[in-house]
């Protein structure tokens, strides 16, 4: 197999489209996970201090996350009113499930904040949203990250759904490969995904022990 | 408007009867999502519970089912129908990678979560390594557990849909046809039907763990913060 | 510590610029003006004429995209319309019956002249080609045999045991017709692939009795395979020939197409399509080769 497949890749014009591939999966995957990230987190505030947001915001997000998303990249333009074949309708599709993965955990970090710990913050006279930015959130990164983690793994495996219209990424090496019979592409495809997702989850990794200096600091005592 | 356009979808006879009809289509999808799931179980809780118990190759276990759940589930599927030549055996085994992640991490996480304490008092009380983990562990681990089937089924159930592409029935045939022939109501309305029989299935493992679930371990799991809810599910 | 959120940057940064400079697939382009964007349908060999269409622009001196597998015609068409894509490889016959489903005419140059009349403001065919590629109705050898079956004209007695495998898009277009010109309307239709894997493992296992191909499909005599005449011309002429969206193409562009045109044969289409499934040859290295 490592042959047939070295030999795919002795191809110049099979090289530089893997790579320009590669480059797509990237973007579809991580620009909506930047994207859910930035609408779960103050989603997740609001249904935390809210009480009665709390149950139809996580009851919404349990539900969108059974639509396949086949069918949410294909419907996107009935609600964007975008173009059939644009890279925005898997964009937002993919955003729409990173919201959904992500809002619980951020109620959970949140909800695992000690009381204690927020009652300095207030005694110290913070005020909530600042309480918020400079103390909750920052308390609330271990679980979030947990969250980031599993939302980045499983963006990067839906995005090759979008190949059934022409905008998978990797994925496009599995229609590619099917269409003619021809494994290569195919567990090339799989196989990169694979080490994208083990990168992206490494950075992530390093991104968590970076922006945590604190509570690093706190584990090691 | 869409929303006319779908309710009369759902109002034509001729889209309930016959083989490719939506009882049919619903019916298949159950089948593949059963199937499925009851593969999964049988192979993940065993390795789950034992891995568990005796606490050797976790780290092992939790680095393959992540590797797992970043496997795309339609390179799979075009992988082993190229390899196989059987629809079913191909979308099986793809949804079966899908499925076992959640079960496999439900399961060692349930054992894992029994404190310490309430084993050291069963062995204490003379059972042996096999009785303890019938009799307290499983038990004790099921909240969890149960999560992960929900979990597994409501991530089946969302991606079964792929089947269609092998020519296999289900709700993605609805779909796909629905795609390749632009008819917007009949996508919405699989997508409807798909995301109904989902949240339907996880009412219903709900219930059942409310039924096997003992009092006792749902009193103290409840007090600890509802850890027997489910992860989130998957497309 | 800020280098490494500076690399992390980087990084993406240099992903994001990559991915957006070869296929773009934020924007579409396709614009007045824009970049010319040939897309394909989801089967083989309209991936190879897109390479081919997209190798003959470039060698023009034309700046072109390529948006492959796309999936079916309702879509490309759809594409074409709001400007995602530009350029087309088409067959002649099916592409009047999804502008014209009442038309009836099948031979190529009637066909090709209802086409310039049916297709809405804004698209545009250029010349057509010799080449065509067909739907064939396709049998195993000991099908055809215990049946007798070589031509469609035998279709009527048998079609009620026999179970057909074609592409989703089959019974709408071709259902009633058969039935209506060959007086066959089969025990089932089973959903495949247009002329794929699935449809090739569907008749070799005995789940389907006759399958719908392709006529440059390299599979039929791979396998021995019978083809079943078409008399009564149901299945209209396939001419392959570039849809385009009016505008878009340049003078030296339109001429580089109908150059392809001039030059593609179905032999030479159908000995390209074997040496990509038997020979493993790259579309695109095939399709620079064959613009010279």
């Amino acid at each position: 197999m490592l042959e047939e497949i070295l030999r795919y890749l002795s191809s110049p014009s099979n090289r530089e489209k893997v790579l320009d591939l590669l480059g797509e999966h990237v973007v579809l995957a991580v620009v909506p996970l930047l994207l859910g990230l930035a609408v779960a987190v103050p989603l997740g505030w609001a249904a935390q201090r809210v009480r009665w947001l709390r149950a139809p915001v996580l009851g919404s997000a349990s539900v969108l996350y059974t639509v396949p998303a086949l069918a949410l990249f294909v419907l996107m333009p009935s609600v964007l009113g975008t173009r059939i074949l644009d890279g925005a309708n898997v964009v937002v599709a993919l955003a729409l499930y990173t919201v959904a993965l992500l809002v619980r955990p951020v109620v959970d970090a949140l909800d695992a904040v000690p009381g204690h710990v927020v009652a300095a913050a207030t005694a110290m006279g913070y005020r909530p949203a600042r309480r918020f930015v400079a103390v909750e959130l920052p308390m609330a990164v271990p679980v979030l990250a947990a969250g980031v983690r599993v939302a980045s793994v499983s963006n990067i495996s839906l995005v090759s759904v979008g190949a059934f219209i022409g905008l998978g990424g990797l994925g496009q090496l599995f229609t590619e490969g099917f269409q003619v019979r021809y494994l290569a592409p195919i567990v090339l495809g799989i196989v990169a995904t694979l080490l994208l997702a083990l990168v992206m989850d490494l950075l992530l990794v390093g991104l968590r022990w970076v922006s945590t200096p604190g509570l690093r600091a706190g584990a090691q005592a | 408007m869409i929303v006319n356009e779908v309710l009369a979808w759902f109002g034509d006879p001729a889209h309930w009867r016959g083989p490719g009809g939506v009882p049919m289509r619903v019916a298949e999808h159950l089948y593949y999502t059963v199937v499925t799931v009851l593969v999964a179980v049988v192979i993940a809780v065993p390795l789950g519970l034992a891995v568990g118990h005796t606490g050797r190759g976790g780290v092992v276990l939790v680095g393959l089912t992540n590797a797992m759940r970043a496997l795309p589930t339609l390179g799979l599927l075009t992988f082993l129908f190229l390899l196989l030549g059987s629809a079913d055996v191909a979308t099986v085994v793809a949804l079966v990678v899908l499925a076992v992640p959640p079960v496999l991490a439900g399961s060692y996480a349930g054992v894992q979560s029994v404190q310490r304490e309430i084993v050291d008092a069963a062995r204490g009380m003379g059972m042996t390594s096999t009785q303890c983990l019938w009799q307290v562990e499983l038990p004790a681990a099921l909240p969890l557990l149960l999560g992960g089937l929900r979990s597994a089924v409501l991530q089946v159930v969302a991606t079964t849909a792929v089947a269609a592409y092998l020519g296999l029935g289900g709700l993605g045939r609805l779909l796909l046809d629905g795609l390749r022939s632009l008819d917007y109501p009949q996508m919405v309305a699989a997508a409807l039907l798909t995301a109904a029989l989902a949240v339907l299935l996880d009412l219903l493992l709900a219930g059942m763990a409310r039924l096997v679930v003992p009092t006792g371990v749902r009193l103290s799991a409840a007090s600890a913060g509802g850890a027997g809810r489910p992860r989130g599910g998957g497309p | 510590m800020k280098r490494i959120v500076a690399l992390v940057a980087a990084i993406l940064m240099a992903a994001v610029v990559t991915a957006c400079g070869s296929s773009d697939p934020l924007g579409g382009g396709g614009e007045q003006g824009g970049p010319v964007v040939v897309g394909s349908a989801d089967f083989a060999e309209s991936e190879l004429l897109m390479e081919i269409y997209a190798a003959a622009l470039r060698q023009a001196g034309v700046q072109v995209q390529t948006r492959p597998r796309l999936g079916t015609r309702e879509i490309t068409n759809r594409a074409l319309a709001d400007g995602s894509i530009t350029v087309m490889p088409e067959y002649s016959g099916n592409l009047l019956q999804s502008f014209d489903p009442d038309a009836t005419v099948t031979a190529p140059d009637a066909v090709y002249a209802a086409l310039q009349q049916a297709l809405p403001d804004g698209l545009e065919v250029l010349e057509q080609s010799q080449a065509e590629d067909s739907d064939v109705l396709v049998v195993t050898q000991q099908t055809s045999q215990s049946l007798g079956l070589t031509s469609m004209d035998q279709l009527g007695p048998v079609c009620g045991q026999l179970t057909l495998g074609a592409a989703g898009e089959w019974p709408g277009r071709w259902q009633d017709k058969i039935a209506e010109v060959y007086g066959c309307s089969f025990r089932e239709i089973k959903t495949t692939d247009a002329g794929g894997p699935v449809t090739l493992e569907a008749l070799r296992s005995g789940q389907v009795q006759v399958v719908n191909l392709f006529t440059t499909s390299p599979d039929i005599a791979a396998n021995g395979w019978v083809e079943l005449a078409d008399p009564r011309n149901m299945y209209p002429a396939q001419r392959i020939l570039p849809l385009v969206r009016s505008g878009t193409l340049s003078p030296a562009g339109v001429n580089a197409l109908n150059q392809v045109s001039a030059k593609l044969t179905t032999e030479e289409l159908t000995e390209l399509n074997r040496r990509i499934l038997e020979e493993r040859a790259v579309p695109a290295d095939l399709a620079k080769q064959f613009v010279g």
